[in-house]
């Protein structure tokens, strides 16, 4: 019996050949599109470039911290026509780690999650011909674009006096933002996060509206793929956490341009407020990083061990748990600026609270490898290292939500591993996993495996070995945002920066890889992953036509995406 | 029929103005701090001037697509309720912007400064020598929107009952009160007894309401489009969507202008003597 996934596929190559795949010539392809498989490929370049330049700035910042004194800075500032001198080290240091968290936060993480895999692959599984807004999307994409070339332009222009850049932290606190950096640097810095929130917002709008208004018919909410709700769960968070830091930010602007008072004391206003607004965007913003990446792991663990993924609903609705209480716990990042006890209580406890739907995830994903028969295929391997380091970054995270430990280890390096446990091995790798696991259905191509893997192997010790020891470092009290330490750190950093050449060396294999694929690779089947992959992508050619589904798919009854059931089982028996 | 559409969405052709529209968003960006910086750095009337311009050709041209391929008949039903959902959720985001300001506002009057010595540890601050009578021509305005959401209702009303005189009345008089609204408030503004910016509550209040101001301008410019469009016969009683966001935005700019009236003219300046 054809199910209908397979009926379609049959329906598809019958006139992949015909209008569906007329493609339009190269501008109008690649800076006009309104097709979402394209916007998709642009944000992938896109965030792969930023990664490259984000990444090079930890490169830096990894080599300066090697050792005690401060050595590379002064080169650093006379490359860029600067004139070293401690005061233009320092302020340089303050504009790598601005630079490194923004480009990672806005230009990485969140254009590859949501810009990259969510536009490729939500209408794909919800089984839409293409998103609700398809101009919109297309404006999303450029100007994020806009806002990574004013925070570049922002690099050359005067930071404060004594250099080039702007030197405030991705937070851009005031008054270091305010009157601490008066240069036209942090206004530019200020307008890409303008820019580069317009275009998330509008992305949030188009997300929710196809997903809640294009599945396909027969798809329910309760039927559809667990990347697709992390997605809408992460769209809602942009929506709402994304305006507010807008006014925040114009705050910042007319504070240090045109004479308000909102974050400065003379005038009665509250630097700490800024601190409330930031984060209220904030704390909403670092799950906006990993709910893509919930939604892609629990796709490839499903996968990879051929089993429905364990508690459906209970995995979605701890998503949705995850984004609401997101919202009302803001102030744990702010543990040390004078809160009250009571307020230090409540945001303690409401933090607390977020570690039983993560924990739900976890055990869920535990659950369903238990039984299953896993294949440790490179996206596989990747999914279950975000399982184990994000764990590993969610333990510490329930240390830092007690406000007592946090008055100890606020702003040391134990914040810092923590945070990079999470993204950099939590969000990061999921983005790696979502990428093996579907680049060969986007360019129609198989990757090396062997090269996936050992790119993985040496990401995997790499980060371990920069991060891990940051956990010493921070409990023996070495502080964030400096470029320089006590003799007493030397040992842990040296072997961080260590950790950072084998991390950067690994990634040699990723770009190998990509050109492997792309000259050598063998070409894709439909479903290159065998039947534990039931999403509807699977049901399509690999790459799968420009204009997919102009037939709609119809899902029946007891086909249940998300349940990676073998349809119509008996039928082989 | 292989390879032809089968389904009821919009399929857009490629489009220029996304990145047009991304380029001059950039470029006006980059003019407003030239201006800011307009001591040190130069050109800023050229960048700003062809970034505004950008920005309002591709609001332009955008738009006019838009009503175009809406006249042509590309917004099926289900395409009616993708435009419905993107309004919407563009004004929940709205709803967001201004949580941020009046959050400013509620941090400064419930706990004003005790340090700072224009501030004094009072609400309104110690300068602030007096504040706009609420009940004078905050009043006032808070009935002309009031009224205006009447008249764009009783437009609604004649659309869907297909009283095409009655529907440019009733957009008439919302666009003649929404400018009422707008000069009335230029003209508290060139009067009020306090500066912009100086301290929390010239900061807080100019900036909150001259936010609320500019959407009353940008609703009213959406208004406009919707008169014009009724002029040249658009809209029809069982297809408006057009005329019902130029509407649901308008009744947002008024309940946005209801708190900022209560929160900010009459409690905010509760107590303090009135100009």
């Amino acid at each position: 019996m054809a199910t209908t996934a397979d009926h379609f596929q049959a329906h598809h190559d019958d006139h992949a050949h015909h209008d569906a795949d007329h493609k339009p010539g190269f501008f109008a392809r690649w800076f006009m599109s309104t097709n979402h498989k394209d916007i998709g490929t642009l944000y992938l370049i896109f965030a792969i470039f930023a990664g490259i330049v984000g990444g090079a700035i930890s490169g830096v910042m990894r080599a300066e911290l090697m050792e005690p004194g401060i050595q590379v800075l002064g080169g650093w500032v006379n490359m860029w026509g600067g004139e070293a001198s401690f005061e233009a080290n320092l302020h340089a240091w303050n504009v790598l780690i601005t630079a490194h968290g923004l480009i990672m936060v806005f230009f990485m993480v969140m254009p590859a999650m949501i810009g990259g895999f969510g536009n490729w692959f939500v209408p794909l599984m919800i089984g839409a011909p293409d998103m609700a807004f398809p101009r919109m999307n297309n404006i999303s994409f450029w100007l994020t674009v806009a806002g990574f070339t004013s925070l570049s332009i922002s690099l050359f222009m005067p930071g404060d006096a004594t250099g080039l850049g702007s030197g405030t932290g991705w937070t851009v606190y005031a008054p270091l933002s305010t009157s601490g950096s008066v240069g036209p640097a942090t206004d530019f810095a200020i307008f890409a996060l303008h820019l580069a929130g317009a275009a998330s917002i509008m992305g949030a709008i188009n997300f929710i509206t196809t997903i809640f208004n294009m599945r396909a018919p027969g798809m329910t909410l309760h039927k559809m793929p667990l990347f697709v709700w992390s997605i809408l769960v992460t769209a809602f968070l942009l929506l709402l956490a994304l305006p507010v830091l807008a006014a925040a930010i114009t705050m910042l602007i007319t504070d240090r341009n045109f004479g308000t008072t909102f974050f400065e004391a003379s005038g009665g206003g509250d630097p700490i407020l800024y601190q409330h607004l930031f984060w209220f965007f904030g704390h909403p913003e670092v799950y906006i990083m990993i709910l893509p990446g919930f939604g892609m792991v629990s796709q490839i663990v499903a996968t990879f061990s051929r089993k429905p993924v364990f508690g459906y609903l209970g995995m979605a609705y701890a998503m949705v748990a995850i984004g609401v209480v997101g919202f009302i716990v803001w102030a744990h990042h702010m543990f040390t600026t004078g809160l009250s006890v009571n307020e230090k209580m409540y945001f303690t406890a409401a933090t607390m609270v977020i570690a039983v739907p993560t924990g739900v995830k976890i055990f869920s994903w535990i659950a369903t490898m238990w039984g299953g028969s896993i294949e440790f295929k490179s996206p596989m391997v990747w999914s279950i290292g975000f399982i184990f380091l994000f764990t590993v970054g969610g333990v510490t995270g329930v240390y830092l939500a007690n406000g007592g430990v946090d008055d100890v280890v606020h702003d040391t390096y134990f914040v810092v591993a923590h945070f990079h446990y999470v993204l950099s091995m939590g969000a990061v790798f999921s983005l790696f996993a979502g990428f093996y696991y579907w680049f060969p259905k986007m360019s129609g191509r198989m990757h090396s495996e062997l090269l996936a893997h050992l790119h993985f192997w040496g990401f995997f010790i790499g980060v371990n070995v920069i991060f891990f020891p940051q956990h010493f470092l921070g409990l023996n009290g070495m502080p964030r945002r400096y470029p320089d330490y006590a003799l007493a750190f030397e040992h842990w950093n040296h072997v961080s920066t260590i950790g950072y050449m084998i991390m950067a060396g690994s990634m040699i294999f990723f770009f190998v890889n990509l050109i492997y694929a792309f000259t050598a690779g063998k070409k894709a089947a439909p479903n290159y992953w065998g039947e534990g992959a039931t999403t509807l992508e699977w049901s399509l050619t690999s790459p799968p036509p420009y204009h997919q589904f102009e037939t709609l798919p119809v899902i029946d009854d007891d086909h249940d995406y998300h349940n990676h059931l073998p349809p119509a089982a008996p039928a082989t028996a | 029929m292989a390879g032809a559409k089968n389904h009821q969405y919009h399929i857009l052709p490629p489009d220029i103005w996304p990145l047009i529209g991304s380029l001059s968003a950039l470029t006006f960006t980059s003019g407003m701090v030239l201006f800011m910086h307009r001591d040190t750095l130069s050109g800023w009337p050229i960048v700003l001037g062809l970034g505004i311009a950008g920005l309002i050709a591709t609001f332009f041209s955008w738009f006019s697509n838009i009503v175009k391929e809406a006249q042509a008949g590309d917004h099926t039903p289900v395409v009616q309720l993708h435009l419905r959902y993107g309004m919407i959720l563009f004004i929940a985001s709205e709803v967001m912007f201004f949580l941020g300001w009046f959050w400013a506002f509620f941090d400064f009057s419930l706990f004003p400064s005790e340090l700072s010595e224009v501030v004094g540890g009072q609400f309104p601050p110690r300068a602030i020598e007096a504040v706009m009578d609420p009940f004078d021509l905050p009043l006032l305005n808070t009935l002309i929107l009031l009224c205006s959401g009447t008249t764009v209702t009783w437009a609604h009303h004649c659309l869907i009952h297909g009283d095409r005189d009655g529907l440019k009345k009733g957009l008439w008089l919302t666009i003649l009160l929404g400018m009422l609204f707008t000069s009335i408030q230029a003209y508290e503004y060139a009067h009020a007894p306090f500066n912009f910016g100086e301290n929390t509550y010239g900061s807080a209040f100019y900036m909150a309401t001259g936010f609320h101001g500019f959407h009353v301008l940008v609703g009213t410019i959406f208004l406009i489009v919707c008169l014009v469009r009724a002029y040249k016969g658009h809209f029809t009683p069982q297809q408006h969507f057009g005329f019902e966001a130029a509407a649901w935005y308008w009744h947002f700019v008024d309940v946005v202008w209801l708190f900022l009236f209560v929160v900010v003219y009459v409690w905010g300046g509760w107590g303090a003597p009135i100009h």
